[in-house]
């Protein structure tokens, strides 16, 4: 038999039918949010039910605020973002489907809870109403975002129509350099690809830098598939994969259902010899930490570089665009990175929330002060609790950074959390892109260490300098 | 769905690269039900000082404010999965998206809503936004079933889509409905995966 690739072996099983080249796709498990009103308006209108409510699941994360919960929903002081939490408690409601809503002990990001629930598990298709749907990939499943049509056709059939992408591998061989972070890993992927390198494909992230890497680590690389333009992005499950599957609420107990699911994830990853249609490879002993410095994620270089000049450019395209993007940025060429003052520090978004990313802002954060406003805002409030069992908001708070309730917050600044015009954040988020993180606010993505050493450096600095 | 078929419209050329969907629908209008109201949302950011008056933006005046089709650069639509920048589109009278590349959830959103996103090689959509930006205002014409673009030299230009995506949008047809016709083979096939998943205990 042909060697297959892992994304192969998974889209196989998932097909049920072909129209000219369309595949009808069998969906283990669909993830919404607020947003996916848009999604049920629909619904409501041709007056259809979900079919499958049990894959289906729900979370309050992207409207949901970050503070001052304690008065509950009713306390949620702006009315168009109160009616999206109140509305997506009537629609789940209406439908039978699984929310992790404001008050659930479980509550957080769609991109947060799943993993540690076990509701994503190996060799699953999984569809998102949210492109950074891709983290669950960190699992070996095939896991993307799509829109609110397609969501409302995957609601209402358990299934959706899609083409084949081509396969992307990307190899990192080597052990991550001290102070180097899985996000300073996929910048490095983005920036050598491009923000448009993998669309049209799935990317499979391989090699020996990925497989010492953590669950958490492996969530934060897939994440970012997209902001290379792929929809998917995977990593082949092994020996870590199956220890943070154990136990968890909807992962396979012990006995013949474990061992019936680890006989079918162990054959989930890529045969020896499987082709690609195209290959990347990278040196971890290479790759610094990163700052991006332009308006979109491929704009990234190490922290000891500086903002590039258009005018070495390497084509006329990206001299307009890094021009572009200087002038929004309001950054001149030639400056060091190190010389970039900040306003504002955000850690927390699906990209880097995980208790290993509060971990890594804690490490950092306790050798010094903020300097300037710094929130913390953990993924989920399993995460929240796991640090403050290990004391980390102490040593955070004790640092003058500001330890919030879990949800998207300024990632996507949609719930109120927003810079105002022209404030700069160092932010472990995933997009860089104009007028994101509000109207006119300049972003800047980092890792958490990046993060914190640049909130008590009040700009940016080279983590380890600090950590030493 | 309405039906898309052909259309001769405005043309309006937007000259830069990653244009994502942040831009063409503002994170904080997604909750706004779809609808009128997105006409005014479509690149909001670029279309409005932070006082709320018009900026010089081409959309916001004559001729662009009739604009039926855009012509941009590579990875249009780019970012976030949110179908709201389709819906901003749309309201705003936009039926057709012309560029050398497009993000691919973005895509996916215009054929579900009668939106032709439709690729052209790179020098061929820099060659149409120059004929653009020398006669503003001027019309290109789209045909979708001869699957081409008549530029304003009268040159036409081939380019490729999906058949099933054609006939789609060519019948307006509704996927959901389509999909129903596959029930039977969806329950077959379900019945056959949970014998062997029977960890997940759902059938």
């Amino acid at each position: 038999m042909t060697a297959r690739t892992m994304f192969d072996k998974i889209w196989d099983a998932h097909v049920m039918a072909e129209e000219e080249g369309e595949i009808l796709l069998y969906v283990d498990r669909a993830l919404i949010h607020e947003g996916s009103s848009h999604a049920f308006a629909a619904l409501k209108k041709r007056k259809q039910k979900v079919a499958r409510p049990q894959q289906v699941f729900a979370f309050t994360d992207h409207y949901v605020p970050t503070t001052s919960r304690e008065k509950g929903i009713a306390g949620i002081a702006v009315d168009e973002i109160r009616n999206m939490v109140i509305g997506q408690h009537e629609n789940t409601k209406l439908h039978g489907i699984r929310l992790f809503g404001f008050d659930d002990p479980a509550q957080g990001i769609l991109h947060i809870v799943p993993p540690e629930q076990g509701i994503t598990q190996p060799g699953m298709l999984i569809c998102g109403a949210d492109s950074h749907t891709s983290t669950h990939g960190a699992f070996g499943s095939i896991a993307f975002g799509i829109g609110a049509s397609d969501m409302t056709h995957v609601m209402a059939t358990q299934a959706t129509w899609q083409r084949k992408p081509k396969t992307l591998r990307i190899t990192v061989e080597g052990e991550l350099g001290f102070g180097v972070a899985p996000k300073d890993i996929i910048l490095a992927v983005i920036a050598k690809i491009g923000a448009e390198g993998g669309v049209g494909h799935t990317l499979e992230y391989a090699g020996s830098t990925f497989r010492r890497m953590s669950m958490e680590g492996r969530m934060t690389v897939c994440n970012m598939s997209i902001e290379a333009g792929a929809r998917c992005g995977m990593i082949a499950p092994d020996d870590t994969t199956f220890a943070y599957m154990d136990g968890r609420p909807w992962a396979p107990k012990k006995g013949a259902e474990w061992d019936a699911a680890m006989a079918l994830w162990q054959s989930l990853p890529s045969d020896a010899g499987a082709k690609f249609d195209r290959e990347v490879t990278l040196d971890a002993a290479q790759i610094e930490p990163m700052v991006t410095w332009g308006v979109n994620p491929e704009m990234a270089g190490p922290v000891g570089g500086a903002v590039p000049d258009p005018k070495s450019a390497p084509d006329e395209r990206r001299r307009s665009d890094w021009a572009m993007a200087l002038d929004y940025m309001g950054l001149k060429a030639g400056m060091p990175l190190q010389d970039i003052a900040i306003d504002r520090v955000f850690i927390g978004s699906c990209t880097n929330s995980r208790i290993e990313d509060i971990r890594a802002a804690a490490a950092v954060a306790k050798h010094g002060k903020a300097l300037v406003p710094a929130w913390v805002v953990p993924g989920s409030k399993t995460v929240k609790r796991q640090a403050e069992a290990e004391g980390l908001d102490k040593i955070l708070t004790a640092a003058g950074f500001e330890w919030r309730e879990p949800g998207c917050s300024l990632c996507t600044a949609i719930n109120g959390d927003q810079l105002k015009p022209g404030e700069r954040c160092a932010s472990t988020s995933n997009r860089n892109f104009r007028n994101r993180q509000g109207p006119g606010g300049r972003t800047h993505l980092v890792s958490p260490a990046m993060a914190a050493a640049a909130a008590i450096k009040g700009r940016f600095t080279d983590v380890r300098e600090i950590i030493k | 769905m309405q039906p898309f078929t052909t259309l001769t419209a405005i043309a309006v050329p937007m000259h830069e690269a990653n244009i994502d969907t942040n831009q063409l629908c503002p994170t904080r209008f997604n909750k706004v039900p779809r609808g009128p109201r997105y006409r005014e949302i479509l690149f909001y950011d670029a279309r409005h000082r932070p006082d709320g008056t018009l900026t010089e933006f081409a959309l916001n005046a004559a001729p662009y404010d009739q604009s039926g089709i855009i012509v941009a650069d590579r990875n249009f639509g780019c970012g976030s999965s949110r179908e709201s920048a389709v819906y901003a589109l749309y309201e705003f009278g936009i039926r057709c998206v012309i560029a050398p590349s497009f993000g691919d959830i973005f895509a996916a959103n215009c054929a579900k809503n009668g939106l032709l996103a439709l690729a052209l090689p790179e020098a061929e959509c820099a060659a149409i936004r120059r004929q653009l930006q020398d006669q503003p205002g001027a019309k290109l014409s789209v045909d979708l079933a001869a699957q081409t673009v008549t530029d304003l030299e009268g040159k036409t230009h081939r380019f490729d889509i999906h058949e099933v995506r054609k006939r789609c949008l060519l019948q307006g047809l509704d996927e959901i409905d389509r999909t129903k016709q596959y029930a039977a083979k969806i329950e077959g096939f379900e019945a056959g995966y949970y014998r062997e998943r029977a960890w997940l205990g759902l059938h």
